[in-house]
């Protein structure tokens, strides 16, 4: 009889840090022969993310204390349902993304290239970071993992090695880098006043004093650069824009996530006692000024990807008006679990939308030869594929029903409205408008007749159906968001119904 | 007033000046020595505090290797890294008075922290002390690297190997593969020869030693890597040996043995229940094999993070 794989116990949270971390390895010693493992690993990395959210479907959150030491001496990996549904999140984009980049960076006449030799180990070192962000219960090993995201991210905006990708990585490296001070100061301080780096001890102990607080703002503030969140976006739109189109991918539809993930963490998880009304509006604020600013400037850009660059700007405001809408305990909000509910479901439903329109995006410029939007017209009767997965991306970018963007904004919008803070109903339904006008722009540019038949690059249809696949992921996610909203509530943080503070 | 209190009040005051003149100072290349200067006055101030392992790190990595780095950056920039020539315009002044405000103003805000926390800060010591018989080890530090919180050191070699590919994704397409680091001209019979014949052996010695003491005293992987790529690079400046190439197989797999075997340890204490778990009672060989792998690895890195981008034929 097979053992159940599916058992209490069963290491798939760990499997999912140390396969990408193996291949990564294996890619640095084979050199040219590591494309050989790279769909194999990316798909064993899938079936790892699938088995562990249906664990957690099974049996509800799992802990793993590291080498058998428990905290406070030990680094503790928790796998809840936010968790769970971030690594498959994760592990669909890569799936993608690696299906996208494996004849991009093949060797040339069988010799490893340079572009072809550092992709890889940087990939899959990014795909673990992420899963050990999602993971980490103890902030200093969190820290690590940011910082394995910060080195990986950057040198991937660097790869082309054209001067302004040059420059753009480096402006992208000092914000991570100040970013990731900010946090482990805020790291030293908490542990410094409570003598433990486990979130669940440190959410037991905290008390809102005057150093609680100071180390909440710090690490907040710090995370927030490294989320590119209003007014700290400046250096997300040049590097994610000037990366290869599947670092572009990988950057925008998950990297970002993961410093967010742990602002939720911290304030949800961990200090929820120190919130007050302020800091959450606060939060909603800066949230609402993105979803403006960054739709404005979107529709602003000549250039593809940089209109999909603010594009991210916008979209990651969303997030943080799960704040303010979960309400606080003083005056607890019916609709606060759908506020939580939503933010998170943004956060999922726009990873593989953003991907997907990168992908297409790149397949794009690439049959052009031009990154501009004026010699775009008419693409839509030469890549059809790729610009049918960039509207349907679209639609769940704008919030249209039946796509998992629908369902996140619906979400986020009843608790703006339930719990009587129309304002941020508002943004929430100019962002969608605005999305709309500047994603229009786009589409409208695919499908008008060219002045002149321009000459197009064939590209492979494959590539384009990698993008479409991603793009109707994120459609699935409003058509069938039942098991990943049961998902997310299995470990759901008390402060998620109860509000902040 | 103790010798001791006069001692450490002159290193922070000294500290502070150096840290000071490293950031007016006018000419790169000063404030990188000031810099350097800065590391080595800081591991003092480590050692002061009892914390000899850190100390360690700070002069061999902090100090010494970081500064060597950056004279490498300074010395491929050419003249182009130093900052312009100063003026008295207002914005100028503006621009360099607003940083050094905000650095005054978080410095303070620092200290009113600080001496906000509380003098009984519950500390981990005492709970390390009495759980380090079974960790393997007698040295808190390295029990708690490679034990208490070895997935910690697991990610940061795994941060050590993605720097140097990061390093190497800079190289120009037509350099990629080659041999990295400028060509060296060291006279056969020279001070530079003779030094990389004789240091080798004193540094084997001292690495291996660091190595091996890191189970019950200051030491460990992280400085015995540290002190084997110097002795390396020293051997390779006075052409006793050459640069390897990038895309030299051994050189590869010498870069992922100790992350490898570290990651597959790992994996095996998964399969067995606990992730990175030490076999009861075998905790010391473990701990100590995978060291030695890692001083390796960190060895090669480390090295070759010095000799920067390939950049001649092999």
């Amino acid at each position: 009889m097979l053992p159940d794989l599916l058992a209490v116990g069963v290491p798939w949270a760990v499997a999912s840090i140390v396969l990408p971390l193996a291949v990564a390895l294996a890619a640095i010693a084979l050199g040219p022969h590591a494309r050989h493992l790279v769909l194999p690993g990316a798909l064993l990395g899938a079936v790892i993310a699938l088995a562990a959210a249906a664990q957690v479907l099974a049996h509800g959150a799992w802990h793993h204390a590291v080498g058998g030491w428990l905290p406070p001496l030990g680094i503790r990996l928790r796998l809840d349902g936010l968790a769970a549904s971030f690594l498959v999140a994760t592990a669909v984009v890569a799936c993608g993304v690696a299906g996208f980049s494996r004849r991009l960076f093949e060797p040339s006449a069988r010799r490893e290239t340079r572009a072809g030799f550092a992709f890889w180990p940087l990939f899959f070192v990014m795909w673990a970071g992420l899963n050990a962000v999602f993971l980490g219960a103890d902030l200093f090993n969190l820290y690590v993992a940011l910082e394995l995201l910060t080195l990986t991210a950057v040198a991937m905006v660097a790869l082309d090695g054209k001067a302004e990708t040059l420059a753009a990585a480096i402006r992208y490296l000092l914000f991570a880098l100040l970013g990731s001070l900010a946090y482990l100061l805020g790291v030293a301080l908490l542990y410094a006043r409570y003598g433990a780096l486990d979130l669940g001890l440190l959410r037991a102990a905290a008390v809102p004093d005057a150093i609680t607080l100071a180390a909440g703002a710090i690490m907040t503030a710090g995370l927030m650069a490294k989320t590119a969140i209003f007014p700290l976006h400046g250096w997300l739109p040049p590097a994610h824009a000037g990366a290869p189109t599947p670092a572009s991918a990988m950057l925008s539809a998950l990297v970002v996530k993961a410093s967010f993930y742990l602002i939720a963490r911290l304030w949800f998880d961990v200090l929820p006692a120190a919130a007050t009304v302020e800091t959450s509006q606060l939060f909603g604020a800066l949230g609402a000024g993105a979803i403006v600013f960054g739709s404005l400037l979107a529709l602003r850009q000549e250039q593809l990807k940089l209109v999909i660059a603010y594009s991210t700007v916008a979209q990651l405001g969303y997030l943080f008006l799960m704040f303010p809408l979960t309400g606080s305990a003083a005056a607890p909000q019916p609709w606060a679990a759908a506020a939580w509910t939503g933010g998170m479901f943004h956060a999922l439903a726009h990873a593989p939308a953003k991907a997907a329109m990168f992908l297409a995006a790149g397949l794009m410029i690439k049959a052009c030869g031009d990154g501009r939007l004026a010699p775009l017209a008419g693409i839509g009767r030469d890549l059809p594929i790729a610009c049918f997965a960039f509207g349907l991306a679209a639609v769940s970018l704008m919030g249209l029903p039946p796509s998992g963007g629908f369902t996140a904004k619906y979400l986020l919008l009843t608790a703006a409205l339930a719990s009587g803070q129309w304002w941020w109903a508002l943004a929430i339904l100019a962002g969608g408008l605005l999305a709309a006008a500047y994603l229009f722009r786009v589409l409208n540019r695919f499908l008008i007749a060219p002045a002149e038949a321009a000459p197009r690059v064939a590209v492979a249809r494959r590539d384009q159906a990698i993008a479409l696949a991603l793009a109707g992921v994120s459609i699935l996610l409003g058509l069938a968001s039942l098991v990943p909203y049961q998902l997310l509530q299995i470990g759901r943080p008390a402060a998620a119904v109860g509000g902040l503070s | 007033m103790t010798a001791a209190l006069v001692f450490d009040l002159s290193l922070c005051l000294l500290i502070a000046a150096v840290a000071l003149a490293a950031v007016l100072a006018d000419d790169l290349f000063t404030a990188i020595v000031l810099f350097i200067v800065y590391g080595l006055l800081a591991a003092i101030a480590w050692v002061r505090l009892d914390a000899i392992d850190v100390a360690l790190a700070e002069a061999a990595i902090g100090a010494g290797l970081t500064g060597l780095l950056l004279v490498g950056a300074a010395a491929r920039l050419g003249g182009r890294g130093a900052p312009p020539a100063a003026g008295r315009t207002p914005w100028r002044l503006l621009g360099k008075a607003a940083p050094a405000a905000l650095c005054v103003a978080a410095a303070a805000a620092l200290v009113v922290l600080v001496l906000a926390l509380p003098d009984d800060a519950p500390g981990l010591r005492p709970l390390v002390a009495e759980t380090i018989a079974a960790s393997g080890v007698t040295n808190p530090v390295t029990a708690v690297l490679l034990n208490f919180r070895g997935y910690d050191t697991l990610l940061e070699t795994i941060v050590l190997a993605v720097a140097l590919v990061g390093v190497w994704s800079l190289t120009p397409d037509r350099d990629w593969g080659s041999v990295p680091g400028a060509r060296q001209h060291a006279r056969p019979d020279g001070v530079l020869a003779t030094f990389g014949r004789l240091l080798p052996a004193l540094g084997l010695l001292v690495a291996a030693h660091l190595l091996w003491a890191g189970a019950d005293a200051p030491g460990g992987a992280f400085q015995a890597g540290t002190v084997l790529a110097a002795v390396w690079l020293v051997v390779v400046m006075a052409g006793v040996l050459p640069a390897p190439a990038t895309a030299d197989t051994r050189v590869r797999l010498l870069l992922v043995a100790g992350p490898a075997a570290f990651l597959g340890f790992g994996a095996v204490g998964a399969a067995g229940g606990v992730f990175l778990g030490h076999p009861a009672g075998a905790a010391k060989a473990t701990i100590l094999a995978i060291e030695t792998a890692l001083t390796l690895s960190i060895a090669a890195t480390l090295g070759l993070l010095v000799l920067g981008v390939p950049r001649r034929p092999a």
